[in-house]
């Protein structure tokens, strides 16, 4: 037993390396107004060139550790945001870019609006600005590499086992 | 969503959206497709639908205005501008020609970074990622001066009721001038790229063509108008804000196909460049703002203007109250959406990310979905493919 306990430590440990070096991120836009959503994009080209950090866009949920949400959740768009999310494999992080998405922003109280993302899916990372500097989305996501290197600060994982 | 005939063997629905791959605004796409060949298309959009005009009859009339610059964030001056210029004629208050100028100019410099952003991604859709980056990168000096102009990358909030809020002094002047010299000599090369590239030619020459009867009876605007020999622009029709001063010559193509919106829009940067220098050397002088009267007047108005995309449409009323008692927006990429829908009949599936993005909203293919009918016929409602996705995840 003790060995297969350190086996998982060595692989829990290999695990967290390799998803620091190289989070992969979706990217979601529950009813923004595109303003945060070209600012993301933004980042990943050349003068800002986010994959200096190995971050890496990715077009499935199902290979994505990272979902970056925009906008607020509008009625409609709220069950596909669940459904996302709800594919993204164990364990998975949020970051909410945008007034909007921390808060509700201009659109609070508009009739088809859930509200803020932490309403609907729990948020890891706030990035905040109406929409936010290349520069600030990426201090979010180096904040969050940075959560992700203290194992116990990123939330429990049911399987452990290998 | 349809199933009818998914399982025929001979017709396929491929689904594609809301959340698809690198790009931005969500929308739901059904493909009709026979083999490789699209056979029908229908969209389904409104997931980014916030009841932003409803919201403006709670807000006051300055209040709406920072509301509605939110409707889009590429194109958020001209949102503003449509809504300033409305309530203004309203209000019966005459702008001073320094602020109508500087509007232009930051419409025009907003057509740009619009237009570099679009080139951008239609080139990303072709595969084309070197050109992607490469105007991404140029668009950079653009959202330079816009920042070094406004203070803001991204809605500028230029406009106030009345006038506009900053100056354009000398220093910033030339730090435009520089910017526009620099993008000129891409813009030169990107032209270049987009008419000679045999590669890329294929991908756009003769793909999603639409005729000049067809662009009449689907009513589209803008450089997608344009494109198929129609004149179709606010700017030359019903010059608003200075641009009687500043007259507009209209590119036009004629072949209507994807290589021709390429061509349009990129011809319209230099359109773009020579209006803001000329600008630049005869800005009027004088006042930034005139005082607005504290109610706007009972009555109802339209104004046009346009946006990088097309027309843009606003009918604003007013009961003589703090707030708007109507404000109604149309938007250009509303007018375009069906004419994909047609154009994308009797092309292959692979096509149909460059025929969405030759109108410019911006969609990519990754993401796939089908609902499978069970024996029944019998579809999953939404609920259920929901729990039968968890059940099947949790289970594995």
């Amino acid at each position: 037993m003790e060995l297969g306990k350190v086996w998982n430590d060595v692989f829990d440990r290999v695990k967290t390396w390799a998803r620091v070096n190289s989070p992969w991120v979706l990217h979601f836009n529950s009813g923004s107004c595109n303003g945060c959503d070209i600012e993301i994009l933004a980042t990943l080209t050349p003068r800002y060139d986010v994959e200096r950090f190995g971050v890496k866009l990715e077009g499935s949920p199902r290979h994505a550790d990272v979902l970056i949400c925009t906008g607020p959740v509008t009625l409609q768009a709220r069950d596909r945001l669940l459904r996302v999310y709800e594919q993204m494999p164990e364990p998975k992080f949020v970051i909410a870019v945008g007034s909007c998405a921390i808060s509700g922003g201009a659109f609070q109280g508009c009739y088809n609006v859930v509200g803020h993302i932490d309403e609907v899916i729990p948020v890891d990372i706030y990035v905040p600005g109406c929409p936010p500097r290349p520069e600030a989305i990426i201090d979010g996501v180096a904040k969050l590499l940075s959560k992700l290197q203290t194992p116990a600060a990123a939330r429990p994982v049911e399987e452990t086992v290998i | 969503m349809s199933t009818d005939g998914n399982l025929s063997g001979k017709r396929f629905i491929v689904p594609i959206g809301p959340q698809h791959p690198a790009l931005k605004e969500p929308g739901h796409f059904s493909f009709t497709v026979d083999g490789e060949i699209v056979t029908d298309a229908s969209v389904r959009l409104g997931y980014a639908h916030r009841g932003i005009e409803k919201a403006t009859e709670s807000r006051n009339w300055t209040q709406s205005l920072y509301l509605l610059e939110r409707i889009c964030g590429i194109c958020s001056h001209v949102h503003a501008l449509a809504y300033c210029l409305g309530v203004e004629k309203l209000a019966g208050v005459e702008v001073p020609p320094r602020a109508q100028a500087i509007r232009v100019l930051v419409a025009e410099l907003e057509r740009i970074h619009s237009h570099f952003l679009w080139l951008g991604v239609a080139a990303h859709e072709a595969g084309f990622d070197t050109l992607f980056m490469y105007t991404w990168r140029d668009r950079e000096t653009v959202m330079d001066i816009l920042e070094a102009l406004t203070g803001n990358r991204v809605n500028y909030s230029a406009n106030v009721l009345g006038g506009v809020k900053f100056d354009v002094t000398p220093e910033i002047g030339d730090t435009i001038r520089r910017g526009l010299e620099f993008l000129e000599g891409r813009t030169h090369h990107y032209l270049e790229v987009v008419t000679t590239d045999q590669v890329f030619l294929q991908r756009t020459r003769g793909v999603g063509v639409m005729s000049l009867e067809q662009a009449e009876t689907l009513g589209v605007v803008g450089p997608t108008a344009r494109a198929s020999g129609m004149i179709r622009d606010i700017r030359v029709e019903a010059p608003y804000a200075a641009y009687a001063d500043y007259p507009v010559q209209p590119v036009l193509a004629e072949a209507g196909d994807l290589e021709a919106r390429f061509i349009v829009r990129i011809k319209e940067l230099f359109e773009s460049y020579r209006i803001i220098r000329q600008i630049l050397d005869t800005l009027p002088v004088g006042e930034l703002q005139t005082r607005m009267p504290r109610r706007v007047k009972a009555g109802e108005t339209v104004s046009r203007v346009e946006a990088p995309r097309g027309e843009l449409f606003y009918f604003i009323k007013s009961n003589g109250t703090d707030n708007p008692e109507r404000v109604k927006v149309r938007t250009p990429t509303l007018c375009n959406m069906a004419s994909v829908l047609v154009t994308a009949v009797g092309h292959q599936l692979a096509d149909m990310p460059m025929i969405l993005a030759g109108i410019d909203p911006c969609f990519s293919c990754n993401d796939r979905t089908v609902i499978v009918a069970d024996a029944d016929g019998a579809a999953y409602t939404w609920e259920q493919i929901r729990h039968h996705g968890i059940a099947f995840y949790q289970g594995k």
